[in-house]
């Protein structure tokens, strides 16, 4: 068992023990899971320091599954799946800080994050199709019972639409996989095999049908225009920390399958279809921008504007595909990953901080708040820092990962590209207004009717959120710790997309 | 030449003499030491799966011209009687002391039997004789409670069973007639030239016969009936275990006797198939009785289990699909069901707050449901993954579709018993089963075991 099996699973063996221990207050354990995420995150580092910034896949183990259809437990770790290990230890970390003065069915609670916390592990590590899917399987099954047993309003509705649509998504990915498999000479599911002989090559229809059924099922979970309905209420109902790990992480785990299996497994289908993508892309960027400007609700708001964010990541994946410049589409992917680190950072702290408005006055309806920076300037501080790195100011992670996407889906290809880019920085103006809109709702003006209600942001809602403020002020000032270790991925894949 | 080894049918032969011995044992013994004949009866199943295990190392052969013992008797004989073990766990506690205890055991060992055989015959003539085997001792079992739910399940049950073996051994006697023989390997030889249209018409009337075993439409009206009328116990067994040999039946029959001819047949299972799953999955929504929904979900899991059949002989992934599928349908409906014993009561209200009585027995629940539903890294999930792989390898994309938008919508009814067990209030105090709740545990281990360890069972399959 190498250090990445121990770093995926720590999570879940210390939920076990947290099941079978007998008698355990609220506080030891809290401490305990606390204690869990933090080893793991401290693992993490480990293996990041340990890695180097070379090409390739290292700490790789390969272990036989189920050897008659060639499916192993393969994990390993690259530029694109560190970066985004290190995330998900992190978010899950400030969850549990966030989460130290729970009371009341806390042990359920914390098992459920720390399984949730090896899944998402699982699922960035994993090198193998079916492997791939279990985890992303699981997520789902672990986020409904933290939006059913957790959640507040129309929660148990909210969780079956989300589990009925994501799970939908995930039964169509599975037969794309298994089109994979059966297109795949021989037959198998391990991911560096596909990816170092496409399937189906021979036959571009099958590819685009394959293409198609792995693109909705990450397309629900990321999820892209119009197939986003089901997370408004899934956020909207979800407790603050599980809709942290569900913005932050969840929604990763569909662009990231995008990089990691439909773009260099299927490198024709994609090229051929990059304008489908991009303007789906493209769609869910605008779309969710002048959604989001409409929204009343703080959480509804965020979710939205995930849907925008996550759109810039699809628009620049489609353009990593065009025919222009190489170097061009090697900003765009490499802006994509950052994207992805940066929106799990800035969008787990701004759920994070929607959580104490619930946590003091029972509501997310930002109209009935205002002048918090006078109550609660500490709040209102870390809100509005938040808000900025989301409309990507300059100094902030956002900036850069935006930055890099624009450039390099500028840089491209022809007139088309640039109108798109044109188009997405609008996308940039309209969140911009909206979360001025939101500050000035808010955090400044006339005291509301719920202000009176809100103190100051607590000790334990401060250690949760200002790392990851922090972490994306350093990613906007240092990128090259980061950007280092994604750039020989990002080189990789577009050679391999332009097969 | 034909190989007549007695020792090739130790399975068989074990299981029919504990069946016999606990007959005879149980006329003499007192009530209170009726327990004797559950011992024998364990002693034989045990005794039948460990000889099954060691017979599935030996290579195919066929034993007195009439039972082939290949990857598919095997599997089948060991699926059955474990199966079998695990009802009799189930219903230790609620017959303990029962007037009559030993003739329970000893018809669900008989009827295991008539399960194994019906798997494993080669010959049209056995397979009626084991397909009356399997259904007669499942009647009077139906209505072992003797009270009016379970008396009206007999009489349904037992209703259908006539009519549709009856047409049964009317496509049998077409089949023999067209074929010149009831060997699957004269059949084959012999159909080929034999018109399509009447080779369909008797493959259609034989298939009536194993669709009622299977639960399938348009024969499943038995099953939610006799599922909540008879004992638990016995819901569990008709269930699961008469599905297990008639779909082994159905693959044999597919890929041994009818390869060659009536090109419609695969078309029309799969047309089956499609209509089974949808049809069990629309009726299981609107269910308030647990038994009930198990009941459909038991069937639109029969449809799942005829695709593989549907695709048999067209893709290498038809059999292990099947077979895998079978096992790991079996385990974790025991479970499911052993979770329905163990609380005792039918109407999805007493599962209110389960969780805070027994926060295991939910997880298992939980587990069970889910793997039914097929979730990773249950059994189930395996199996529906051969599945899908032989469906879209067979060339049978659209039904692979309708299976995937099927088992999305059956997570909506299984939700609605998932969501009670971990709500506020209590809905009922009565104690819980033990036995019952450690098979629960027992059949939910496996179902994980299975999934997780799927790759070891498989290369032995």
């Amino acid at each position: 068992m190498t250090v990445l099996s121990l770093v995926i699973f720590l999570p879940l063996s210390a939920a076990l023990g947290l099941c079978t221990a007998p008698r355990l207050g609220d506080r030891a354990v809290t401490w305990i899971w606390t204690a869990a995420s933090a080893a793991d995150l401290a693992l993490v580092i480990g293996l990041w320091a340990g890695r180097g910034n070379g090409d390739g896949v290292s700490y790789e183990e390969d272990v036989r599954w189920i050897p008659s259809v060639r499916a192993g437990y393969h994990v390993g770790v690259d530029g694109l799946s560190l970066p985004l290990l290190a995330l998900t230890s992190l978010l899950f970390l400030m969850c549990a800080v966030h989460s130290l003065r729970r009371t009341g069915r806390t042990r359920a609670f914390a098992a459920l994050f720390l399984f949730l916390q090896t899944v998402s592990l699982g699922l960035f590590a994993a090198l193998d199709l079916l492997l791939f899917f279990v985890f992303f399987d699981l997520s789902i099954v672990g986020m409904y019972f933290v939006i059913a047993g957790w959640g507040h309003g129309d929660r148990t509705r909210s969780a079956l639409k989300f589990f009925l649509y994501t799970f939908l998504g995930s039964l169509v990915l599975l037969l794309g996989f298994i089109g994979l498999y059966l297109g795949a000479d021989p037959h198998t599911f391990d991911m560096v095999e596909l990816t170092r002989t496409p399937a189906l090559a021979g036959s571009p229809g099958l590819a685009g049908l394959v293409l198609l059924a792995i693109g909705i099922g990450f397309a629900i979970k990321t999820p892209v225009v119009p197939l986003h309905t089901w997370l408004p209420p899934a956020h909207t109902d979800a407790p603050a920390a599980g809709s942290a790990i569900l913005a932050g992480i969840l929604l990763k785990m569909g662009t990231y399958g995008l990089v990691r299996i439909a773009m260099p497994m299927l490198p024709d289908a994609w090229r051929r279809y990059i304008w489908v993508i991009i303007i789906l892309g493209l769609v869910s960027v605008l779309y969710g921008a002048l959604v989001a400007f409409a929204q009343e609700d703080v959480k509804r708001l965020i979710a939205y504007t995930s849907v925008n964010h996550m759109g810039y990541i699809i628009v620049a994946l489609g353009a990593a595909g065009a025919a222009g410049d190489a170097a061009a589409r090697r900003l765009a992917v490499t802006g994509a990953v950052t994207q992805m680190v940066s929106h799990g950072l800035i969008t787990g702290a701004l759920f994070l901080l929607s959580g104490v408005l619930y946590d003091r006055a029972d509501t997310y309806d930002m109209g009935r708040f205002g002048g918090l920076a006078r109550t609660a300037p500490r709040f209102s501080g870390l809100v509005a820092v938040a808000a900025f790195a989301s409309l990507g100011l300059p100094g902030l992670s956002g900036f850069i990962a935006e930055f890099q996407i624009f450039t390099g889906v500028i840089g491209s290809g022809g007139a088309g590209l640039v109108a798109v880019g044109a188009l997405a920085i609008l996308g940039i103006l309209i969140t911009a207004a909206l979360f001025l809109r939101l500050l000035h709702r808010t955090v400044l003006g006339p005291p509301g009717e719920l202000t009176s209600l809100v103190t100051d942001a607590r000790r334990g809602e401060l250690a949760a959120v200002v790392p990851l403020l922090a972490l994306a002020a350093v990613i906007g000032v240092a990128p090259r710790f980061l950007l280092d270790v994604i750039e020989p991925f990002s080189a990789t894949v577009v050679s391999l997309v332009a097969r | 030449m034909t190989r007549e080894n007695p020792a090739d049918l130790l399975p068989e032969l074990l299981v029919l003499g504990a069946a016999v011995s606990g007959l005879l044992a149980g006329s003499f013994l007192p009530r209170t030491r009726q327990w004797i004949v559950a011992a024998l009866c364990v002693a034989g199943l045990a005794g039948g799966i460990a000889a099954a295990a060691l017979a599935s190392r030996r290579g195919d052969t066929t034993a007195f011209d009439a039972l082939v013992l290949d990857p598919v008797t095997h599997v089948t004989r060991i699926v059955v009687l474990s199966a079998t073990l695990l009802v009799i766990a189930l219903a230790a506690a609620p017959m303990r002391g029962h007037r009559r205890e030993s003739e329970f055991y000893v018809l669900l060992l008989l009827s295991a039997l008539g399960t194994v055989v019906l798997g494993a015959a080669s010959d049209l003539l056995v397979l009626v004789a084991a397909y009356l085997l399997a259904s007669i001792p499942g009647y009077a079992l139906a209505g072992f409670g003797r009270d009016a739910s379970g008396t009206e399940a007999a009489l349904k049950y037992y209703l259908m069973g006539a009519f549709l073996g009856i047409l049964m051994l009317a496509g049998v006697t077409l089949l023999y007639g067209l074929g010149r023989g009831t060997s699957y390997g004269t059949l084959r030889a012999g159909l080929g030239p034999a018109p399509d249209a009447a080779v369909m018409v008797g493959a259609v009337l034989l298939l009536a016969g194993l669709l009622f075993k299977a639960g399938a439409v348009p024969a499943h009206f038995w099953v939610p009936d006799v599922t909540e009328g008879a004992p638990p116990a016995v819901a569990a067994f008709v269930t699961t275990v008469p599905k297990i040999g008639a779909f082994a039946a159905l693959y044999r029959l597919a890929v041994e006797a009818l390869a060659g001819s009536a090109p419609g047949r695969p078309l029309l299972i799969a047309v089956i198939a499609a209509a089974t799953m949808t049809l069990g999955n629309l009726a299981a929504f609107a269910q308030t009785n647990v038994r009930r929904l198990l009941a459909y979900s038991t069937i639109s899991q029969a449809g799942y289990l005829l695709l593989p059949v549907a695709v048999a002989g067209r893709t290498d992934l038809a059999r292990p699909a099947l077979l895998f599928y079978l096992a790991a349908y079996a385990v974790t409906n025991i479970g499911a069901f052993a979770a329905v014993v163990a609380v005792g009561r039918d109407d999805l209200a007493a599962y209110t707050g389960l969780a805070r009585r027994s926060p295991a027995l939910a997880v298992s629940l939980v587990i069970c449901l889910l793997g039914l539903v097929g979730t990773p890294p249950t059994a189930v999930f395996v199996g529906k993954l051969l599945m899908f792989g032989a469906a879209l390898d067979g060339r049978y994309a659209w039904l692979a579709v309708v299976a995937a938008i099927n088992t999305v919508a059956s997570v909506f009814y299984y939700l609605r018993w998932i969501v009670p067990l971990f709500s506020q209030g209590t809905g009922t105090e009565a104690p819980l089963d033990r036995s019952a709740q450690w098979t629960a545990y027992l059949a939910t281990g496996a179902s994980l075991a299975l999934g997780i360890g799927g790759g070891v069972v498989l290369t032995f399959g």
